[in-house]
Order: structure tokens, then C-alpha cells, then sequence
């Protein structure tokens, strides 16, 4: 099969799709009509130079951005605006950011569990079992008892991706989750989520991680000021890159 | 020295007066700064605006001009309020609230913006985010700065002095003119008072702040 059947076949089962999308910071036009389809199961990963409106993108998801105009759906239901609908459809798009954003006032553990109690009613004993199930996953359970400050960056960030799987989400979106990180630490956090991918979780990842874009990713969307400039499967991408701008860009980060 | 002690009846009920009106007007001026700090944060222009004009014109405006408004302006519209402490303690709620709600408003603007919008990403809706993450949160940061407005609170419910509340400072005054030869030890009196009111909330304050401290 061509990579370009591969491809094709995948669009049968669309989960996220974003369509004409357009976001202007004041006159800062960040994302200019982006249309992007990511289905179920899919391992998309969006690289491109800085300020090239990957973040925006990632965040205008679950609408922690909103959007000037065009549509977004999730799981064929368009984005609600406001309100409890939109607080429900976020509870299933799960999000890691950047500075893990642990909520510094609880324990690892209630971190984990404040969504299933509070939003997902679980009752407390179900969400605490659960809760130290995905510790154990991400490799962080004997971590539960403390506050996030006493964790290293890597363990954080663990533990914020257990914090997002809680809430069985559809599709979890990777806003840079390992630029904060030193780089001893970004290892621990990458097969955490190669893992994910494996376990066949949609995965929409701005990163900067072309490892992680090689062994996991199905496909690469290469973004530059605010449009897709390109998209392939990630061998393809690397290998072969078709647009200045990519190839431009992969020599750089590829020198050292 | 002896003044102090043969007119200490009229220092407690001088004294009683004060606490009254700090203790009343803080606890009032608590709530509603609170709701202004919320309006000022809230998804609407409209509550934003309100409360924005609210706290600039009133924190800009003399304490004594406010008294005055509520004393002798308001009765000429044919709002009539009883003479005495009521007047002394609206106006004192009105002063103290625009501070309060800047205490509060920038005790939530101290916690980052990713721990709402972490607490948004799982589902939470904007009022559990308020109450579950940021408010904690920001108990802490808010703590001494409203601790600093209690405290000039309880110091400008001397205010009222002028405005026929016999607290405090109207007792010194009074007890000065009678002893003129122990204005100091009167004066004196007088501060130690006040201090009685200031140090034990600057002590209470330092005790709930520890009992809500974690690491960031």
C-alpha cells in the first residue's frame, strides 16, 4: 500500500476535524484557513518553526483559543461556545501543556482524581482506585501522596498525562510536553507517550521531538506561519520533504 | 497617668464603639469586595465596567468627602439614615470594599493562568474552577494586603470622630479637653487601644496564612 492509500483509508472514521479554520492575534493573522482532519486512532504530530501557529492550533481544539471563523468538529459535533456544553466536550479532549499546569494546591493523587469526582461524579473510592491505576502506568505511584513541587519536571509531567487519561478521553492533544523538560527527563515523558500511541490513542502532539514524530506518529504536519504547508507520513517528511519552507526548516534543526 | 485609669469606663465604651464599627464595616466590606473582585473578573463587560468605576472613584476619593456624602449629602436627596453609627458604618464599607476587592482581584491574577486553564481542560465549569483551584490557591497571596486594609480600616473608623460617633479618638478628645494637664498619657491611652484591635489581627492573619501555605 502507497503511503498515500494509507492515508485515504484513514479518513473513513474522521474524530477531529477542523475545518476553514482562521484566528487573528489583533492583526496577527495565526492561523490562516487551516483544514485538518485527524481520525480515530491516529498519531498526528504538528512541528514547524516557532510562531508558526502550532500551539494556537493545538489549543483552539478544545477552545482554550477561540476561533475568528471556520469550524471545528469533534466526534461530529461542532464546538459549543460557552457554557456547560463546552465544559463537557473539553472533559473528553484530554490536554497536556507545556508547564504541566499540576494544580500546585493538591496532591498528586487528587490531581488526578478532581476531574473524575467533580465532573464525572465518580464516587471518591472508585476515582482514588482508578487514579493509582494510571499512576502505576506513568510510573509514578509511590509519588501520590506529595504536592507537584516536590516532583521533578519529567514526574510532572507524567502525572499530567494521567490527570488527562482519567477522564477516558476521545483524543488528547500534546501542546509541546516536553519543552519545559530537561533533557534527561524528556525520554521518561516520550514513552509514556509512544506507549499511548501503540495502545492505538488518538494523539493530536505539537512537539519539537522528531524521534517521537518517527516512532510513533501515523502523520506530520508541517506548519509555517500560520498555514499547513505540508503533510505526510513522517518517513516521507523526513526523507523527502517537498516545500522550501520544510526543507529549510529540517536543515536547520538537523545540523547539530 | 491617673486620667486613663479613673476615666477607663468612658476608654471601654469609647473603645467598644471602635470595634463595632471596624468589626462591621470589615466584615461588610469583606463580602462586598469579594463580589467585586468576582464582578471584575467575570465574562461580562458590563459587571467589569461597574465594578471598575465602582473601586477608581471610590478609592480615589477622600474618606472624610465619603463620610461627608453619606452624613449630609444623602439627606438632602431625602435619604435620611439615623445620625451616629450607621452613616459611619456605610461609609466605612463603601471606602474599605474598593480596597478589598483589589486586595482580592490581584491575589486571583497572582495564580497562573494554566491552572484555569488546566482546570477548564478536564471539564470543570468557570465557577468550579473559581472555587476548586483558584480561590485556594489565591487565599495565601490574599492574606496580608487585606490584612493591611483591615488594620487602615480599624485607624480610619477615627473618621467618624467628626461626624458624631463617639468612639476612640472622640473620647480622647473629649477626656483631653476635661484633663488638660494628661493630654499625653490621654493620647496615649488612646493608641494603646487601637493597638489592642491591630496587633492580635496582624497575629491571626500570620497564623491563617500558615495553615493554608504549600509549595509552589
Amino acid at each position: 500500500m502507497t503511503e498515500i492509500e494509507k492515508v485515504t483509508e484513514a479518513t473513513r472514521d474522521p474524530l477531529v476535524v477542523l475545518d476553514s479554520v482562521n484566528k487573528h492575534f489583533g492583526d496577527l493573522h495565526v492561523l490562516k484557513d487551516i483544514n485538518l482532519t485527524v481520525n480515530r486512532g491516529e498519531v498526528v504530530v504538528v512541528i514547524g518553526p516557532s510562531g508558526s501557529g502550532k500551539s494556537t492550533l493545538c489549543r483552539t481544539i478544545n477552545r482554550l483559543e477561540t476561533i475568528d471563523s471556520g469550524s471545528i468538529y469533534i466526534d461530529g459535533k461542532e464546538l459549543p461556545s460557552e457554557g456547560k456544553a463546552l465544559a463537557n466536550l473539553r472533559a473528553d479532549v484530554g490536554m497536556v501543556f507545556q508547564s504541566f499546569n499540576l494544580f500546585a494546591h493538591k496532591t498528586i493523587l487528587d490531581n488526578v482524581t478532581l476531574g473524575l469526582i467533580k465532573v464525572r461524579k465518580t464516587p471518591v473510592s472508585v476515582a482514588q482506585a482508578k487514579a493509582r491505576v494510571l499512576l502505576e502506568r506513568v510510573g509514578v505511584a509511590n509519588q501520590a501522596a506529595k504536592l507537584p513541587a516536590q516532583l521533578s519536571g519529567g514526574q510532572q509531567q507524567r502525572v499530567a498525562i494521567a490527570r488527562a487519561l482519567a477522564m477516558e478521553p476521545k483524543v488528547m492533544l500534546f501542546d509541546e510536553p516536553t519543552s519545559a523538560l530537561d533533557p534527561e527527563m524528556i525520554n521518561e515523558v516520550l514513552d509514556v507517550m509512544i506507549a499511548l500511541a501503540k495502545g492505538g490513542m488518538t494523539m493530536i502532539v505539537v512537539t519539537h521531538e522528531m524521534g517521537f514524530a518517527r516512532k510513533a506518529g501515523d502523520r506530520v504536519v508541517f506548519m509555517a506561519d500560520g498555514q499547513i504547508v505540508e503533510e505526510a507520513t513522517p518517513e516521507d517528511f523526513f526523507t523527502n520533504p517537498r516545500s522550501e519552507r520544510a526543507k529549510d526548516f529540517l536543515a536547520k534543526i538537523l545540523e547539530h | 497617668m491617673d486620667a486613663v485609669i479613673s476615666e477607663l469606663p468612658k476608654f471601654l465604651s469609647g473603645f467598644q464603639m471602635t470595634l463595632i464599627l471596624a468589626v462591621t464595616s470589615g466584615v461588610l466590606s469583606l463580602i462586598l469586595g469579594i463580589i467585586l473582585a468576582a464582578m471584575r473578573v467575570a465574562p461580562f463587560s458590563s459587571l467589569r465596567g461597574f465594578a471598575t468605576i465602582y473601586v477608581e472613584t471610590v478609592r480615589n476619593t477622600p474618606l472624610t468627602l465619603v463620610f461627608v456624602f453619606f452624613v449630609f449629602v444623602l439627606p438632602t436627596l431625602g435619604i435620611i439614615l439615623p445620625l451616629g453609627k450607621v452613616p459611619a458604618i456605610i461609609a466605612l464599607t463603601v471606602y474599605t470594599s474598593a480596597f478589598i476587592c483589589e486586595a482580592v482581584r490581584s491575589g486571583i491574577n497572582s495564580v497562573g493562568i494554566g491552572q484555569a486553564e488546566a482546570a477548564r481542560a478536564i471539564g470543570l465549569r468557570t465557577s468550579q474552577t473559581l472555587s476548586l483551584v483558584i480561590i485556594p490557591q489565591a487565599v495565601r497571596t490574599v492574606i496580608p494586603p487585606i490584612i493591611n486594609v483591615l488594620i487602615a480600616l480599624t485607624k480610619n473608623t477615627s473618621v467618624a470622630a467628626g461626624f458624631t460617633v463617639v468612639e476612640l479618638t472622640s473620647t480622647g478628645r473629649r477626656l483631653s479637653l476635661n484633663h488638660p494637664d494628661q493630654v499625653i498619657p490621654i493620647l496615649l491611652g488612646v493608641a494603646a487601644f487601637y493597638l489592642l484591635i491591630t496587633i492580635p489581627a496582624g497575629l491571626i492573619a500570620g497564623a491563617v496564612e500558615r495553615k493554608v501555605v504549600f509549595a509552589r
